[in-house]
This record gives structure tokens, sequence and C-alpha cells, in this order.
């Protein structure tokens, strides 16, 4: 049991993130909702890789132990780097937006007349 | 080295370097920037041509053979380790990323020779040149690779650069709106896919996606995964309702962008079809799925779905274009409309195509929806390009402001009247010989479909035929007396795309046979595309 509440969390913050981005007007709280998906799928990454009793895949000549799976945790590294990508461009648009309109109301974007 | 090595190494090593050279051209264009404008310009075209040139030489090749693919193992020859580990990332390329291949290498050489003229008087045209290029690149990577995990990273190079590219004239309040609301939408598709990459991951070790066709096993878990893919994907092809994003970004960013950003939606349209068919395509016929009291078809219930979802999206599309009054959001919605058939088609078949007694209808059908993809991408293209032709001659995009625009613009004005027979499926434009295809394998499947489709298409061409009175006929306006047209490599990108347009309408038979079998064959064929990597394990 105990091993599945990191599944639980996953699925948690998967469904808070979706919750914030589909019902908050306000843009930073939008934003907020991408990066907690995206953490949740970090975490869901994580935790694949994990075996019980398993340590970190480093060698350090104590002789063979159980590690953990190295390659979701190359993954999620990439993935934490293009994570860092998105949400800079995000909050740069949202810089723009916030200097176009003087508010983050996503009602009242993008609605005036040409 | 004889020249002839030359060539074979360039094609052996041709998948990587599709990618490659793009990618190091987009970190060399702002020091050759430091130039001039003038030398950045063409050494931007230098390298989209020779990418494409690469990409004529691989597709010479692939045709060569019946079904051959080629396999590109990243830094070694063997795709599997001892013990059938598949650890290596590789790049599998057969009849379908080839033609997909070969149109985004269409789009980014005519949408670069037509930013030249049409981008000259912006500032930032390092940057802008620069994401273009990231943007084909990643382009070139999301159709080419054969690994999951690979696909999701040029997924995100692909969304991050044409975000960018979306928003560039930040000048404008809804252009940043357009490009915000762009990177929502495919961040969280990406991650969709991510995850869903993770739940196959988890299950069956594997990345590679001809390792995972040949272990799925079709539990629980690789339903949600490709409830999670599809979902993921068709938010970035813009299918209905996930499509809001797309008139917005279609008909804000600039015109040569739009043109290539058309190439990252089918290239997500490509990806949909490469999971349904070759990873899931194996399992997806013997899974029955219980509904209540009802033994299903899993293929079935995944068609009826996909040409539901056609339906509403050929049809919002449609009817959002008759009631728009901008000229670029107008293609945009006919864009959306566009993408509708093609889902048509491919539902149509997936509904079809492994049974024993409609195989052939299937086959037809898929056979028009991948044909539709390639004209869809020109005739809309095409149009977007006249939009942005009329943007660059008058500053206007209002239809209500537009009017007279024949007697000024004599070229534009013929190459608006062959993307308006294109889009509208009338002879002998290309439009037509896919759509025709398309009526006559879904009238089989049930009528109609057909039906729909054929009223849509009319209304379409209601709606273009509209266009073409208020902005090109009708008497002269004064405030367009000093308009002029538009500058020679703008025409040249337009009269590029408007002769293949015209040479795929006049023969189609030729590129169906050569292009498009070759294609379907390798969609269909499943256990070629496995048994190239696993060698029959």
């Amino acid at each position: 049991m105990i091993y599945n509440v990191p599944y639980i969390a996953v699925v948690a913050l998967v469904l808070i993130g979706l919750y914030a981005v589909v019902f908050k007007r306000n843009l930073i709280k939008i934003v907020i909702g991408i990066l907690l998906i995206e953490n949740g799928v970090n975490l869901f990454l994580i935790t694949l890789a994990f075996r019980q009793d398993s340590t970190a895949p480093i060698y350090h000549g104590t002789g063979s132990r159980l590690m953990s799976l190295p390659i979701p945790h190359a993954l999620t590294l990439t993935s934490i780097v293009i994570g860092v990508a998105v949400l800079a461009l995000m909050l740069s648009l949202v810089i723009h937006i916030f200097r176009h309109y003087g508010t983050l109301d996503a009602r009242k974007i993008g609605r005036e007349e040409e | 080295m004889s020249l002839e090595q030359f060539i074979d190494l360039l094609i052996q090593h041709s998948p990587a370097l599709i990618v490659a050279i793009p990618l190091i051209g987009a970190f060399l264009t702002p020091l050759i920037g430091k130039i001039n404008d003038k030398v950045r310009n063409s050494f931007v075209i230098f390298i989209v041509l020779f990418t494409g040139f690469i990409v004529f030489l691989l597709a010479n090749d692939i045709y060569s053979q019946w079904s051959k693919i080629h396999t590109y193992v990243f830094g070694g020859t063997a795709a599997l380790k001892e013990g059938g580990f598949a650890i290596r990332i590789l790049f599998e390329v057969d009849g379908m990323n080839i033609f997909m291949a070969i149109i985004v290498s269409i789009l980014a050489i005519a949408g670069v020779i037509y930013s030249w003229a049409f981008m000259k008087e912006n500032t930032g045209l390092d940057k802008y040149y620069t994401l273009l290029l990231l943007m084909i690149a990643g382009m070139f990577g999301m159709i080419l690779t054969g690994d999951m995990f690979n696909f999701f990273v040029f997924l995100e190079i692909t969304s991050i650069a044409s975000c960018a590219l979306i928003a560039f004239w930040t000048n404008k309040g809804k252009t940043v709106d357009a490009g915000f609301k762009y990177i929502v939408i495919s961040a969280i598709g990406a991650l969709f896919v991510l995850f869903a990459v993770a739940i196959l991951y988890g299950q069956y070790n594997a990345l590679n996606m001809a390792v995972l066709a040949s272990k799925i096993q079709f539990s629980f878990l690789d339903k949600i995964a490709l409830v999670l893919l599809i979902t993921g994907l068709a938010m970035k092809a813009g299918i209905v309702p996930m499509h809001m994003w797309l008139p917005d970004a279609y008909g804000r960013a600039p015109s040569s962008v739009t043109l290539i950003l058309i190439g990252a939606t089918q290239a997500s349209l490509y990806a949909a079809l490469r999971m349904m068919f070759t990873v899931y395509g194996g399992k997806l016929t013997t899974t029955m799925n219980q509904i209540a009291e009802l033994n299903i078809d899993l293929n079935l219930l995944l068609g009826i779905i996909i040409v539901g979802l056609a339906l509403l999206t050929i049809f919002i599309g449609v009817l959002m274009a008759l009631k728009e009054n901008d000229f670029k959001r107008m293609i945009a919605f006919a864009a959306v409309a566009e993408i509708g058939y093609m889902i048509l088609a491919i539902g149509a078949a997936l509904t079809t195509i492994f049974s024993d007694t409609g195989a052939t209808i299937g086959y037809m059908s898929l056979k028009g929806g991948i044909f539709h993809i390639l004209n869809d991408a020109l005739d809309v293209g095409l149009l977007f390009l006249v939009a942005g032709a009329i943007y660059y001659a008058t500053k206007e995009t209002s239809l209500n402001q537009l009017g007279g625009l024949a007697r000024n613009m004599k070229y534009t004005t013929i190459f608006f009247l062959i993307g308006l027979l294109a889009v509208a499926g009338m002879p002998p434009m290309n439009g037509f010989a896919s759509k025709l295809i398309i009526y006559e394998s879904t009238y089989q499947v049930n009528p109609i479909l057909a039906i729909i489709a054929i009223l849509a298409s009319i209304l379409l061409l209601a709606v273009f035929v509209k266009v073409f009175h208020s902005a090109f006929l009708g008497p002269k306006l004064p405030k367009f007396e000093k308009v002029k047209e538009v500058p020679k490599s703008m025409l040249l990108a337009m009269g590029i795309i408007a002769c293949i347009i015209i040479f795929i309408g006049l023969f189609p038979d030729l590129v169906v046979n050569n292009i498009v079998q070759p294609a379907v064959n390798a969609l269909t064929n499943h256990s070629n595309y496995i048994t190239t990597v696993t060698g029959g394990i």
C-alpha cells in the first residue's frame, strides 16, 4: 500500500493542475497549473524507476546492490530542462500580455477591436 | 572518394542529417547575420534547400524498393543490444515518414522564400530565422523518429519555437494572446504524450516504437495510454473540441510562419496515425471491448469516435468560416474543416480496414486521407500566403475594408483563385482528387458521411467565393489607389505551391501510385516496421 502513495500523488497533481488550467482566470495560475501537471508526470517517471530497497544507480565499489533504473532518471532530467524552457517562454508572454492590457484576467484579454 | 560513394554515404546518414542541418543552421544564423541581411537570408534558403535535397535523395532511395525501411541507429549499427534491450535512439523512415518529410520540406522552402520580402521591414530577423530553422528541425525530428521519448523532445522543440514565432509581432496584444493560448495547449498536449510514454515504459521497459509495438498487450493501462496519446496529439492537431487555439494562432501569426505551422499540426496528425496503426495496430483488431451488454471491436469503437469528432470538426470549421469577417481567421477556420476531412477518412478507415469484408474500402479511405494531408497543406498554405500578400500590400485584413484588388494585384488574384478552387475540391485542382477518394470510400462505409462531407465542401466554396467577391472584385477603391503587386520573392513562393497544386490536380494518379500508396502500405503493414528493428524476435 505504501508504494502506491506516489501514484496517488501523481494523479492528484495532474488533476489539480488540469483543474487550475481549465477553471482559473488568472494567467499566472494557469501557468502554475501547467507546472503542476509537469511535476506530476515527472514524479510518475521517477516512481517507475524505483524498486524496493534500491539505491541510486551510481557504482561506488561496494559490490552489486539493487539499483533503481537509470533511464527514467535521464528522461526526467530532459523533461525538467524542457519544462524550464516552456515556463520561461510562458512567463515572458505573460509579461507582454500584462504590458498590453494591464491585467492578467483571461476574460479581459484579446477582446478589443482592431 | 567518388561522387557515388559520397551520395551513398549521404543517403546512409540522411535521417540524422535532415534534422541536424537545420539545427546547425539555426545556431549559425545569428553569426552570419552579423555580415549582412542578404547573406543571412541566402544562407537560410540554402540550408532549407539543402535539407530538401537530402529528403529528396532519401525519398528516391525509399521508393526504389517496395516497402523499404531505412533505419538509422545513433551511436551504433544494431538497434537492439543482447537480451533484447532497445536502449539506443533510432530513426526509422518508411513510406509514411518520408511522405510527411516531403510535405514539410515543400512548406519550409516556400515559407523561407516568402519571408525574404514579407518580413523585411521587421526588426529582430536574426531571431526570426533562428526560430524558423529550429521549428523546421523539430518538425523533421517528430516525423522521422522511431523513439517515443525522442518524439516528445522534438514535439516540445517544435512547439516552443512555433509559439515564439506566433507571438513574433509582440507589439500587438492579440498576437501575444494567441501565442499564450498555443503554448498552454501544446504544453498540456505534450505532457499527456509524456504521461502515456511513461505508462508504456513502465510496462514494457522500452521506448522504441517498433519494440513497443511487438510487445504491446493491450491491458487496461495501455488503453489509458492510447487515450492520452490521441488526446494530446489531437490537441496539437486542432481537432474540435480542442481547436480554439488554431484560428487565433493561424490568424495572428505572420503568414510565412502560418504556412510552416500547418506542417507542425500535420506532424502531430501523422504521429496520431503512427500510434494508432503501428504501435497499437497489431492489437486493435483482436481486442474486444465490453460496453454494458455489448461486445464491440476496439478498432470499431475508436473509428466511430474519430468519425464523430471529424464530423464536428468539419461542421464547426465551415460554419465559423461562414460568419468570420477577418481574412486570415476565416482561412484558419477553413483549415479546421480540412483537418476534419483527413480524420474523417482515417476514422472510416479504422472502422473497416481490419475486417475481412471491408478491407478494400478501408485501404481506399486511408489512401484518400493521407493524400488529403498533402493537398490540405498546399491548398490552405497557398491561401494563407495570399492573405499575407494582401496584408503586406494593403495593411488590412478585415473583409469589410477590402475591395477591387484584382486590378492592382493580378498575380495574387490568380493564385487566390487556384487556392480557392483547390480547397473547395473543384476539378482540376488537387483538392478534387483526394476529396473524391474520400467521398467514394466513406459513402461505402455510411452514405451519410459522404453527404455531409460534400455539403461542407460546397459551403467552403460559398465561403471563398464570398471572399473572392469582396476582396478582389468590385470597383476600385480610392484608398487602394497606390497598392502595388507584392515583391518577387513572395510571388515565387506562391508560384511554387500553385504549380505543385496544378501538377497534382492534373496527374493525381502519378502522385497516388508513387508517393501515397507506399505511405498506405507502410501504415497498414506494421509487422514490417517491427521486424526491421527486432529482427523477428
